[in-house]
C-alpha cells in the first residue's frame, strides 16, 4: 500500500473551492496585461478595464478545469522520459532562483557565478533522487537582462535532466523558448516531449502583473508546461487560519489555471505553490514551518480534487548554515510532500528561507528524498508467505545474510544512503577520522563532481544553444560570455 | 589460459558459487596449473573483493557469497596442490565471555573470519575463562576472540589474558576484544592484543595479527 497523508476531508476541499470561486466572481482579481483582459472578456468574464479587474463566473472556471490535462511528462535533453506527472508519483527538484550560494570552505555566503552554476549542474547530474534539475542560482556575473535565460543556457550545456525554470521579463521568454527548440529541433517536437517547467507568479492577493501573466500565456501557446506559484502568506496578506489561506490560494491559482486553458486548451500545467505563513516575531516567511507544510499538502489535495497535477516549495529550510535545523526542517517537509503525493517537488539544496543555495545540503536533501522515495513504496509482501521455511533456514544456518531471499531482495526493501549519512558504530566512526556532517557532505560534493560526465547532447545542438546566448548576451553589450572563460 | 582464469575472477567477485566450481574444473581440465588457479582465479579476485568492500562498493553479504564461490573453487584444488601450497590463515576460537549470552555481534565475526578462510572454533556463549585455554591446548589456536556486550562481563576479558600470561602463551596465541562496551582502550588496559570495532575490522585485525595479508 502506498502511505498517503491527508489534511482535508472532500467536504472542506469543495467548500473551499466554493468560496474561491466566489472571490473570483464577486470580488475579481487585478491582471496588469490588457491581452489577457481582452481574451477573459471574449469569453464571458467581466472587465474593469480602467482598474485592469476581471470577474470570472463558474463556466468558465469549469470550461479550464475540463480542459486541463490531468497527468504529464517531461523528458531530459536526449528525449528520455524522466518525469509522469499523475496520481500520487513524486519527483524531486532542487529549490530555485536563489540570490546567494553558501561557499562550504569559508562558511559564508556570497553571490553565484557561472562557475558555482556549473557545479551545480554536474552535480545535479549525479544525484539519483532528483529527477530534474531547477534554475536554483542566478548567476551575478552576467547582465542582469539574461541572468534568467543564462541560468537555463547553463543547465541545458551541462545536465542531462528537464529544467524547473522562469522568466524574469516578457522578453526572456523568447530566447529561453528559443533555446528548447534548438535542444528538441522543433516547436512539434518540444511540445511532444516538454523539456522545461515554467514558474509563474500571482501577487498575493489575488494579482497578477503584466510579466508574469504574459508569461503564463506565452508559455501556453508553445505547450510548455506551467507551474503557478501562489504565495499567499497566513497572517500578512491572507487570512491567519489554513483554510483561510487557502481560500485564497486556490482562487489564484484557478484563476492561472483559466489564463493557460483558454489561451491553448489542454495546456501542461502544474497546480503549485509557495505559500507560507508570515512569523510575525520576525516578519519573515518561514518555508521549514510546519503550518507552512500543512499548507502545502493541503492545496495539493485541492489540486488533485480538481483533477490536476501538483507542484509545490516543500522541504526548504530557514537555516542560515549546514546544521540541525537545515536537516530537520527539511526532512519534514520532504517526507511530508511525499507522503501526500505532490508531484514536482521542489525544495533540495535551499537553505536562508529560499534565497541560499548550498551543494552540500543539496547531496544531503537528495539522501532524505531517497529515503522519502522508499517510504512511498510502503510495505509490500515479498515471498513472505508462507514464513516458516525462512525461519527455518534461519534456525539451521544462525543468519539470513545470504539466504536466496535476502539476495533477491536486500536492495529493493533497504535504501542504502550514501557516506553523507553516519551509520558506523563510533569507534569506527573515529578511526576513519570523526568527521562531521558539514566535512562528510563537502567530501562527497567533490567526489560526485570528480566522477561527473559531459551531458550526452550532441556537439552541434550544444553549439547551436552557445550561439544563441552569446548573440543574446551581445543584445546587452556584454562581449563574451564568463562561461567561454571555463 | 588468462580467459579461464579471468572468468574465475570474474564469477568469483559475483558470487557466483556453481560457476566458479565449473569454471576451476575446465582450468583443471585445459592444464593450468593448480597454483595458477589459486593464485591469479581465486585469491587476486578475492583480494578484490576485500577491497571493494572497504570501498563501500559492496555490501557484506556479497563478500561471504564471494567467499563461498572461493571455496567451491578450492574444493576443486585441495587434491591437487602439495601441502605446502595451500593456503592456511590459522585457527581462530570464539566465544561470549562467561555470564554474557549475548552472540549476534560474536556470530558475525565468526560467518566473517569463515569467509576469509580462518578455522573457526565458536564456544558459543557464556564461556567460562579457562574453556578458551583448554580449546587452545586441543587445536593450533592461533586467536582467542572474546565478545562481551555488557559492562559487567567485560572483567572476564581480562581473566583470560591474565591467564594466556600464566600459561606462558603470549606471544603465541593472540587475543582480540570486542563488543558494544568494549573499545580500544579497554583493549589496552587488559592487554590485549587487539581490539576490532566490527566484524569486518575484527578480520583485518586477526590478519595481521597473525601474519596474513
Amino acid at each position: 500500500m502506498r502511505p498517503v497523508v491527508r489534511f482535508l476531508t472532500d467536504s472542506l476541499i469543495e467548500q473551499i473551492i466554493s468560496e474561491a470561486r466566489t472571490l473570483l466572481f464577486r470580488m475579481g482579481l487585478e491582471i496588469h496585461n490588457d491581452g489577457i483582459l481582452a481574451m477573459l472578456s471574449d469569453h464571458g468574464a467581466r472587465v474593469d478595464a480602467e482598474n485592469a479587474r476581471v470577474f470570472i463566473n463558474d463556466d468558465i472556471i469549469d470550461k479550464a478545469l475540463e480542459a486541463a490535462p490531468s497527468s504529464f511528462k517531461l523528458f531530459g535533453v536526449t528525449g528520455e522520459q524522466t518525469h509522469d506527472f499523475a496520481g500520487h508519483n513524486v519527483h524531486f527538484t532542487p529549490g530555485s532562483a536563489a540570490i546567494n550560494i553558501l561557499d562550504a570552505r569559508t562558511e559564508q555566503i556570497r553571490k553565484p557565478t557561472t562557475a558555482d552554476y556549473v557545479r551545480y549542474a554536474k552535480l545535479v547530474s549525479r544525484l539519483d533522487h532528483l529527477a530534474s534539475q531547477s534554475t536554483a542560482m542566478i548567476p551575478a556575473d552576467v547582465h542582469e537582462r539574461i541572468s534568467d535565460s543564462y541560468r537555463l543556457f547553463l543547465s541545458l550545456m551541462y545536465c542531462h535532466k528537464p529544467v524547473v525554470t522562469g522568466a524574469f521579463t516578457i522578453d526572456a521568454f523568447n530566447i529561453m523558448r528559443d533555446l528548447q527548440l534548438a535542444v528538441r529541433g522543433s516547436e512539434q517536437a518540444l511540445k511532444a516531449k516538454p523539456l522545461c517547467v515554467f514558474s509563474c507568479c500571482p501577487t498575493a492577493p489575488l494579482k497578477w502583473s503584466d510579466v508574469t501573466s504574459q508569461n503564463l500565456v506565452d508559455c501556453a501557446r508553445y505547450s510548455i508546461p506551467v507551474e503557478y506559484i501562489s504565495m499567499p502568506l497566513a497572517g500578512f496578506v491572507a487570512p491567519v487560519t489554513l483554510v483561510g489561506t487557502l481560500i485564497q490560494h486556490t482562487a489564484e491559482t484557478l484563476s492561472g489555471v483559466v489564463m493557460s486553458q483558454l489561451t491553448n486548451p489542454g495546456t501542461p500545467v502544474l497546480y503549485g505553490g509557495s505559500p507560507a505563513i508570515f512569523d510575525v516575531r520576525y516578519e519573515t516567511t518561514p518555508m521549514g514551518a510546519v503550518e507552512t507544510q500543512m499548507i502545502d499538502c493541503a492545496y495539493n489535495e485541492i489540486g488533485k480534487f480538481l483533477g490536476v497535477p501538483t507542484q509545490a516549495y516543500i522541504g526548504l529550510s530557514d537555516t542560515k548554515n549546514l546544521d540541525a535545523q537545515g536537516g530537520l526542517e527539511s526532512a519534514m517537509g520532504i517526507t511530508l510532500a511525499a507522503l501526500a503525493g505532490i508531484n514536482n517537488i521542489s525544495g533540495p539544496g535551499m537553505i536562508d528561507f529560499e534565497s541560499c543555495l548550498s551543494l552540500e545540503k543539496l547531496v544531503l536533501d537528495n539522501e532524505i528524498c531517497g529515503m522519502a522515495l522508499r517510504m512511498t513504496r510502503g510495505i509490500e509482501p515479498r515471498e513472505d508467505f508462507p514464513s516458516l521455511p525462512h525461519f527455518e533456514e534461519l534456525l539451521r544456518d544462525g543468519h539470513l545474510l545470504i539466504s536466496k531471499h535476502s539476495r533477491k531482495y536486500l536492495r529493493d526493501e533497504h535504501y542504502f544512503p550514501g557516506p553523507i549519512l553516519d551509520r558506523a558504530n563510533r569507534a569506527r566512526w573515529k578511526e576513519e577520522g570523526s568527521h562531521p556532517l558539514a566535512e562528510r557532505a563537502s567530501n562527497e560534493v567533490e567526489r560526485l563532481l570528480a566522477t561527473y560526465e559531459p551531458s550526452p547532447l550532441p556537439d552541434d545542438v550544444k553549439a547551436e544553444l552557445t550561439r544563441l546566448m552569446e548573440a543574446e548576451a551581445h543584445r546587452y553589450r556584454m562581449e563574451t560570455l564568463p562561461h567561454s572563460s571555463l | 589460459m588468462m580467459d579461464i582464469l579471468a572468468r574465475i575472477s570474474k564469477s568469483l567477485i559475483a558470487g557466483e558459487e556453481e560457476k566458479v566450481g565449473e569454471l576451476t574444473d575446465a582450468a583443471i581440465t585445459q592444464g593450468v596449473p593448480p597454483k595458477q588457479i589459486l593464485d591469479e582465479g581465486l585469491i587476486a579476485a578475492m583480494a578484490v573483493v576485500g577491497d571493494r568492500f572497504k570501498a563501500h562498493e559492496i555490501f557484506l553479504p556479497d563478500v561471504l557469497l564471494a567467499a563461498k564461490a572461493m571455496y567451491a573453487g578450492m574444493d576443486r584444488l585441495r587434491p591437487l596442490l602439495v601441502t605446502q601450497d595451500l593456503p592456511t590463515r590459522g585457527t581462530v576460537v570464539l566465544g561470549s565471555v562467561q555470564g554474557d549470552l549475548h552472540d549476534i555481534g560474536k556470530n558475525l565475526v565468526g560467518i566473517m573470519l569463515k569467509g576469509a578462510g580462518f578455522e573457526v572454533i565458536d564456544l558459543g556463549n557464556d564461556v567460562a575463562p579457562e574453556k578458551f585455554l583448554e580449546a587452545v591446548e586441543q587445536h593450533r589456536v592461533q586467536v582467542i576472540g572474546m565478545s562481551a556486550l555488557l559492562t559487567t562481563t567485560m572483567p572476564v576479558m581480562k581473566t583470560v589474558v591474565e591467564m594466556v600470561k600464566e600459561k606462558g602463551l603470549t606471544g603465541r596465541v593472540k587475543v582480540i576484544v570486542g563488543g558494544a562496551p568494549v573499545d580500544a582502550d579497554f583493549a589496552r588496559r587488559i592487554d590485549a592484543d587487539a581490539y576490532g570495532f566490527d566484524a569486518a575490522n575484527a578480520v583485518e585485525k586477526v590478519k595481521s595479527l597473525t601474519g596474513v595479508s
